[in-house]
This record gives structure tokens, sequence and C-alpha cells, in this order.
């Protein structure tokens, strides 16, 4: 009766994986054969070997990137939220606050780091930047998710005279989640990009030890395979927090809702 | 026995609730219902039954508590009664990330009680609609029957005086909805609850009610109203026999009268 969720089909991981062996062969068979030199483009063997002999600076930028970017992730979900539900309270409040917030999220974030690197410290900047980016789909997402609970719901609610505080708990939230979380995933590739917007912005002013300040600096040096292997790893960053919270979205939604089943069935 | 005789069962039990001169018209301006009359007595299957728009929902929703009256009156035999209705809605309307356990323990959590003073009574309305092997099931994977079903337990977990439902086996099929149709009945007779039942079906309602009132679609206007004996046992025998048959004209002759009525 209960069926358990099929795990990931190979497919899904291994086509993508052999293409991008695919790709990363080719490139490497064209600068050996091409004999094009590393400060053009370096070969995936050149970036490996870089990742591998600068591990040590790279790991240490990594996880100063990652942490901004968790931080800044943290905080906007629990203000992007907690805007979300003083919003759903009233009218006069979405009025009075949404425009805001709507202002903040279609100014450009790299338009705003330069200022925010003028009365901050770049480590508090580089927070704040990826705060404001990350803010916004999870402010609005969980405000579509409270305003749209099923009608039928709403109204068995009202027959058992439920509180708003136990509507909020026990309808509103649950509702809600789904679109949260679709939130959060949007929101947590844009903490990356903010983070490192707000980096690049900074760029040599800056103490700061993040992989953009790595690529700024090995720019500088004309390390060009740093640079890629510092991109690298901003991508991979991007791809774990994009599949971590896929995977955490699917396991709070596992069974009940459309957007999970459609991939076990 | 003719038509004219189904009318004649002299029922004399008191009303649960009386609708006096209710008229509802929604902020649209679209009239649902004007200057309408209907006593809901105790102990009887009162069916509602009207083409698509004539305000029998409405009528629910008003004595649900769900929607108001634009005028005239509901008045209630005791408060008591008003606050303790079942309800069953067209769609099962379960919370979709919630057990079949949770989704009947609903009402009682949000009146308060704790889950282990729950338990027993929702294991009982499991059992009596014969979920208690799925309680831990999530709707999703439930059939549409058994969806209904744990609508039904939802509904009675309350011990309601009063259960309204709401087209509940529309969307079922034949065989499934001939099964609830016994299964309600069942359950009626072991709670004795008052019943008010709202259906399209002119078949679903001779087999189920004590008492048919066909609307009409101009703003809820009665038709028809038609008595059927309590006493006679609902089986397949009821089904093939002539009363029944003489409900069911009667009911789709209203049914076609009310529909000519509402087309210009």
């Amino acid at each position: 009766m209960i069926q358990k969720p099929s795990a990931i089909p190979w497919r899904d991981i291994g086509v993508p994986l052999a293409v991008l062996f695919l790709a990363l062969a080719l490139w490497e068979a064209l600068v050996r054969w091409k004999n094009i030199p590393p400060y053009i483009l370096p070969a995936p063997s050149v970036i490996l070997a870089k990742l591998v002999e600068d591990r040590e600076l790279l790991f240490s930028s990594l996880m100063m990137t990652l942490g901004v970017t968790f931080e800044a992730l943290v905080v906007a979900t629990i203000c992007g939220v907690a805007l979300a539900l003083l919003i759903a309270q009233s009218k006069w409040l979405e009025r009075a606050l949404l425009p805001f917030a709507i202002t903040l999220q279609v100014t450009p974030i790299i338009a705003i780091a330069p200022l925010l690197l003028v009365y901050l410290q770049p480590g508090n900047a580089v927070l704040v930047c990826a705060f404001l980016v990350a803010f916004f789909p999870i402010l609005s997402n969980t405000s579509l998710g409270l305003a749209s609970v099923d009608f039928g719901l709403r109204d068995l609610f009202d027959l058992y005279r439920a509180s708003p505080w136990q509507k909020l708990i026990y309808l509103r939230l649950p509702s809600a989640l789904p679109q949260f979380l679709a939130g959060l995933r949007i929101g947590g590739g844009l903490a990356l990009i903010g983070a490192i917007v707000a980096e690049l912005a900074a760029g040599a002013s800056g103490q700061g030890t993040g992989l953009a300040y790595r690529i700024v600096e090995a720019g500088f040096r004309l390390d060009i395979p740093r640079m890629f292997a510092a991109l690298a790893l901003i991508s991979l960053s991007g791809l774990a927090i994009y599949g971590a919270l896929a995977a955490f979205s699917y396991v709070l939604l596992r069974g009940w809702h459309e957007s999970a089943r459609a991939q076990d069935e | 026995m003719s038509a004219r005789d189904i009318a004649d069962v002299q029922v004399t039990a008191p009303a649960l609730v009386s609708l006096r001169a209710v008229g509802k018209i929604f902020p649209s301006g679209l009239v649902a219902l004007a200057d309408y009359d209907l006593d809901v007595r105790e102990g009887e299957i009162l069916t509602l039954l009207g083409p698509s728009g004539c305000g029998k929902s409405t009528v629910l929703r008003l004595i649900a508590g769900l929607a108001s009256p634009t005028a005239g009156a509901i008045d209630w035999s005791a408060p008591q009664v008003k606050n303790n209705i079942g309800v069953v809605f067209q769609d099962a309307t379960l919370l979709p990330w919630a057990s079949v356990f949770d989704n009947v323990f609903l009402p009682l959590r949000l009146k308060g009680v704790p889950r282990e003073a729950a338990s027993p009574r929702i294991e009982e309305a499991l059992a009596h609609v014969g979920l208690l092997n799925f309680s831990r099931a999530l709707p999703r994977e439930l059939s549409g029957g058994m969806r209904m079903r744990c609508a039904i337990a939802r509904a009675l977990v309350t011990r309601p005086t009063l259960m309204m439902m709401d087209e509940p086996f529309a969307a079922l099929d034949e065989v499934t909805r001939f099964k609830l149709n016994d299964d309600l009945l069942a359950l009626k007779r072991r709670f004795g609850a008052t019943i008010v039942f709202v259906t399209h079906s002119v078949f679903e309602a001779a087999y189920l009610s004590t008492r048919i009132v066909v609307m009409s679609r101009r703003a809820g206007r009665l038709v028809d109203e038609i008595e059927i004996d309590p006493e006679i046992p609902r089986d397949d025998d009821y089904r093939s026999s002539k009363i029944f048959a003489d409900v069911c004209r009667r009911a789709s002759r209203a049914l076609r009268v009310s529909i000519e009525e509402a087309t210009p």
C-alpha cells in the first residue's frame, strides 16, 4: 500500500556525469593538441593539480564563503518567514512593507554592494549582501504559501471554530511549506551569489579571504589555473547548496505534496 | 402505495433547527436563497435535492455556520446542537500532510483534547468506517472511497447531533457509492445523529432519506416535499420496491419542474 520512494535513478546522475567527462576530455585534448599555454586556458588536469596544490588556501576560502552564505541564508529565512507572517496578518502591513522589499529586490545587488562597503566592515557587508538577495524569494514564496490555503480546509477549521493561532499552526504553516521550500531553494543559490558579488565589489580593498577574493587575487597574479580552481569550487558549492536544499525539501514533502511525488511515479 | 400515500406518513419529531424566511445574497449580487423556510427534524435523514446552483449547498453552509444569512433567522432547539455539527464536504478535504489518524484527530485537537485522551475515540471512529488498519496512511495513499470514509470518521469523532453532508459521494463510482450509502445508514442507526444530505442523484435521495425536499433553481424555492417511512428497511429489496420507484418518479418529476422553471 505505502510506496517507498525509489532511489534517484542512475540515469539522472550518470548521463550528466558522462557529458561532463566528455567535455573535460575534449577540453584537455584541445589544450594539449593546440599547445595552449596555461595562462590563456589551463587544461582540466592542471586545474585539478592546482586544486590539490593550493588545497589549504582554497579550502579555508571555501569554508569562509560557505560560512557567510549559510549565515546569510539562516538570517534571511528567519526574517523572510517572520515578515511573511506579519504581512499575512494584515493588508495594511502588506501595503506598508511589501513595496520596500520589492524595491530592495529589483535594485541590482552589485550596485548596492559598494555603498554597503562604505558603511560596514567588509565582512559584514558581504553578509548583508548575501542576506539581501536571499531574503526576498523566501519572503514572497512564504507569503504566497500562507495566502493559498485550500478553501475547503479553511471551512473545516472555521466549522470547528479554530483560533487564529490554531489555524496558523495546523493549517497555514503546513500549507505554506512547499512554497517556502521553493523559496529556500532559490534563496540558497542567491545567498552564494550575493556573497560572491560583495567580495568581488570589495576587491583588493577588502581583507576578505573568500573564494571570490581568491579569484580577484589570482587575476592580479595572472594565476589563471587558480582562478579556474576557485571558480570550480564556487560552482560545486552552488550545486551542493541546491542539492542539499532539494533533498531537504524532498524529505519534508515526500508522500503528500505533488512536487515530491512526481519524482516517484 | 401511490405517491400521495408516501407524503401521508406522519412525522412529528421536533425541529432541531429551523430556517425562517432566510435569504442569502452574495456580495456579487447573486441571490442564492430568498424567503426560504426549512425545518430539520430530530432523527431524520433529510435530503436536499435540486439542480446545480439551486442553493442547496448554501442552505447547508448557513446551517453549519460557515455563512450568515442576509435576511431571516436560523433558530436552534438547543445551543449545544449548533456547537457540535459534523460536516462532510464534496471533497474529502483532508490535510494532505497528516495521517488518517491525525486527520480524524483534528476536530478534537482543535477543541483542546490531548492526543492520549482522544485516541480511543479516534480508533472507534476509524473502526466504524473500516479504516483502523490505515490509521498511519497519508491521504494520497487512499482511494477516493477511503478518503471519504476518513472524512466521515472525522465528522463522527465529535459525536455530533447534526451531520451535514454536501454531495459526499458524487465523485465516487456507483459500487463504492452504494456501499457507502449502506455504511452511512448503519452508522446512522448506531449513532442516531440527524443527517442533512445534499445530492443531485434522485436514486441516492430515494434510498437514504426519510424526507426529500426538492428545491428550485429560482433562489431555492421549494418544489416538492416527499416523506418516506423511516421504518422501511433500506436494502436491495427496497431498491426494487414499488415505494422506491414511486419516490424516484415523483422526485424526478419535481426535479424536472425545478429545472424547467429555471430555463427561460
